[in-house]
């Protein structure tokens, strides 16, 4: 049952996550990857109020390790920064690195408090 | 592959590092790629959502797959998931060389599919931040950085080891 679930969530997740991607793309011109970005920070936010709030197994199974497992992605963030460097935007790059991580640390960290704060 | 590695005479010549136009940074989808710009558009939409959310369900089963089999308890280091992430990381510079090179990897739905269905479904960046956290709030800090740096550094070097590689094939194959 868990797999089912898991896999019910990705399949919404991975759609949401380039659907996502393109809405922030149309709206910016910069060279940083502003749309795989806004993905991760979400996807990272949603997880961290799913550990927050406790939520069940199956829950945590469906929106968890599928929904937010697939709206977030470090193949696609990798391959960017990748393609920045090699075009000579090494400090772009470098910027992308941190504040992904920096970001989706912070994300699941204020999920996590604002689930706890909710919940008395 | 079977006998399409070599993209036919009439195809155009994509720029050094396969990818065209040289300003595609997002594998996922990069609006400055006319051709992928418009895939949503007209009849084919629903092929290519269905395309990524079925490789994304393949793709998290398979992350899933790895957690159940090398589990990580509270507070222990999540050993699968950055193997999963680095592993991901290298196969997707594999993938998007071949896809930038012509050929078969360039038909429409690879991309869609493999690329953004299954690797990224794959590969996870919230289940990472997750584990960051997990190992802060056990006070452990040093491995918290460790799997933070260790991680991203994984998934950097396999991507480019994927990417250099594969050109590496493509350019001994073309000479």
């Amino acid at each position: 049952m868990t797999w089912l679930l898991v896999a019910a969530g990705a399949a919404a997740g991975a759609p949401l996550r380039y659907l996502t991607d393109r809405a922030v793309q149309s709206r910016h011109t910069s060279a940083f990857p502003w749309g795989t970005f806004t993905a991760n920070a979400l996807g990272s936010l949603l997880l961290g109020l799913l550990a927050g709030a406790s939520v069940s197994s199956g829950a945590y199974a469906l929106l968890g390790t599928g929904l937010c497992g697939a709206l977030t992605t470090y193949s696609t963030f990798s391959y960017e920064t990748l393609r920045l460097a090699e075009q000579g935007r090494h400090l772009t790059a470098a910027a992308n690195v941190a504040a992904s991580v920096a970001v989706a640390v912070a994300a699941v960290y204020a999920g996590m408090e604002t689930a706890r704060l909710l919940a008395g | 592959m079977r006998g399409g590695r070599k993209a036919p005479p009439d195809a155009p010549v994509p720029p050094e590092g396969g990818v065209c136009p040289a300003s595609a940074v997002d594998p996922d989808v990069d609006l400055r790629v006319p051709a992928q710009r418009a895939e949503l558009a007209g009849r084919h939409r629903w092929t290519v959502l269905s395309a990524i959310s079925l490789g994304g369900a393949v793709g998290a089963t398979a992350r899933h797959a790895a957690s159940v089999l090398w589990p990580a308890s509270g507070g222990g280091f999540p050993w699968a998931l950055l193997v999963v992430n680095a592993a991901g990381c290298a196969l997707i510079g594999v993938l998007m060389v071949l896809v930038g090179a012509g050929g078969r990897a360039s038909r429409p739905l690879v991309r869609p599919f493999l690329g953004v269905g299954v690797l990224g479904g794959f590969t996870t960046f919230s289940t990472y931040a997750a584990g960051v956290v997990d190992l802060l709030e056990h006070g452990r800090a040093l491995p918290a950085a460790g799997y933070a740096a260790g991680t991203a550094a994984a998934a950097l070097g396999g991507v480019w080891a994927g990417a250099s590689a594969t050109r590496a094939c493509l350019a001994g194959e073309r000479s």
